[in-house]
């Protein structure tokens, strides 16, 4: 009871007092976290509404494979990342392994299948109730498609968040890719699990509390929007 | 805007649609003239729907053929519009689902918001012109589905049981708003299985049953000497469904 005791005052004094160690850590895990989300949202949204109004063989399989795609292992990820970047890797010659970079790399696969899957869901649930509409209207194609997405808007950002939760919340990945190398590439999640280790409790869990405070916060806020735009727009 | 030629006459020759090997709609063969309200009947499952929708143009044949007088596919779909039995709107307010439905019928923007305050009077929903239309009731939504067909300027307008869902009171607000269409000039083609709607709407009749066009005729006929055994079945309300 103690040792708790002990570390959660010692986290206390760590956020309250602004540690500089502290405040770079999170920095960072933010910045590699929210590059990985916009990443993959700028392919996932196109991707799951494509395969939401697109008819083609297997698109089944393919959503099915989406879906799954959600619970990817985050080793995993790092795993092939890694193989992909190592020196004897295909793009070993651009040097990102053990960078900022690379983790970037590695959380936007992890969660591409997230806004995509969840993107393909919420398109194609409207696609169904709206494309008679439209098309009585006159609003084919591209026309039809940027309609669409706009009336979704909020559902879509909800799936964003979902990513960005995911991302900010992963340690293998990271920690594989990245080596959690002190200053460099070590974020939130991988300082926790080395620091929990080493028996630096305070630090580890005022980083815990950090991230989970950021993870209610994200979850709140995906929430609020959702809820406001229900009110706003039906 | 109506310079050019009427759309219309529509001819239906020998129209059939399948669906899962299973025929929806049985060789339907007919033409609708401008004028007169042409009410779809049938009981639910009848084919009611399908038939509108191939008539629309949602919906494409399995075999037959659907030729309108109007040969310019932009026009052809720019003279029609549909109400849906449960109307879709967009998430914006009542009046910008109006200025969208005219912006893609290539209005031009200085006359979109003109013409949509006039079609929000008509039906009576200015004061919630600028409410988010899909917090609307039921009943509002589809007047103002009526709203934006009428800001269209239709020479066709497809009605598919636009009541159905609605309660008498709203009912009656929907036939008004129908009734005004009529009067101006707009051919109504509306799908019910509702006999007073007939009544009250309709000046011609074409009964379905089982995806088949049993019978075609006015009204009045319709009701007082049924020619199938089938319509006469549906009126006096003895049909198995």
């Amino acid at each position: 009871m103690d040792t708790i005791l002990q570390a959660a005052r010692g986290a206390f004094d760590l956020i309250t007092s602004g540690d500089r160690t502290l405040a770079e850590i999170v920095l960072l895990s933010l910045k590699v976290s929210i590059s990985a989300v916009v990443l993959a949202t700028l392919l996932g949204l196109p991707l799951g509404a494509a395969i939401a109004v697109g008819r083609f063989p297997g698109k089944r399989a393919v959503v099915v494979l989406l879906n799954a795609l959600m619970g990817l292992p985050p080793v995993v990820v790092g795993l092939v990342v890694y193989l992909l970047l190592s020196r004897a890797g295909p793009l070993g010659g651009m040097g990102l392994l053990f960078t900022p970079r690379a983790m970037v790399l590695a959380q936007a696969i992890l969660v591409l299948p997230i806004i995509a899957a969840l993107c393909r869901q919420a398109v194609e649930d409207a696609w169904i109730e709206y494309q008679e509409q439209l098309r009585s209207l006159g609003a084919v194609g591209f026309r039809a498609a940027l309609t669409l997405v706009w009336d979704i808007r909020f559902s879509l950002l909800t799936a964003i968040l979902a990513g960005l939760g995911r991302a900010s919340a992963e340690v293998g990945a990271v920690m594989i890719v990245g080596g959690n190398i002190d200053g460099v590439t070590r974020v939130m999640t991988t300082t926790i699990a080395l620091e929990t280790s080493k028996g630096d409790l305070p630090l580890a869990l005022s980083l815990g509390i950090v991230l989970i405070a950021l993870v209610i916060a994200l979850n709140a806020a995906a929430m609020y929007v959702k809820e406001a735009a229900q009110r706003r727009y039906g | 805007m109506h310079a050019s030629a009427c759309i219309l006459p529509l001819a239906l020759r020998d129209v059939c649609f399948s669906a899962g090997g299973r025929a929806i709609i049985d060789r339907v063969s007919v033409e609708l003239a401008a004028g007169p309200s042409t009410i779809i009947l049938g009981a639910n499952g009848a084919g009611k729907s399908v038939l509108m929708r191939l008539m629309h143009g949602l919906l494409q044949p399995t075999s037959g053929e659907i030729a309108w007088s109007e040969r310019d596919e932009a026009r052809l779909r720019r003279m029609q519009a549909m109400v849906f039995q449960r109307p879709v709107m967009l998430r914006r307010s009542s009046l910008a689902n109006i200025t969208y439905a005219l912006e893609i019928a290539r209005v031009a923007r200085s006359e979109r918001e003109q013409i949509a305050v006039e079609a929000l009077e008509s039906v009576g929903l200015m004061p919630l012109a600028h409410r988010p239309a899909r917090v609307l009731s039921g009943g509002e939504q589809q007047r103002l589905a009526l709203a934006r067909a009428w800001a269209l300027h239709p020479e066709v307008l497809f009605l598919d049981e636009p009541t159905a869902s609605l309660d008498p009171s709203a009912t009656r607000e929907i036939e008004m708003v129908i009734r005004a269409f009529d009067a101006a000039g707009t051919k109504i083609v509306m799908a019910t299985h509702n006999l007073g709607q007939v009544r009250r709407l309709g000046d011609e009749v074409l009964f379905i049953h089982q995806g088949r066009l049993v019978e075609c005729a006015p009204v009045a006929r319709f009701f007082s000497h049924p020619a199938s055994a089938e319509a006469a079945a549906f009126v006096k309300g003895e049909l198995p469904w």
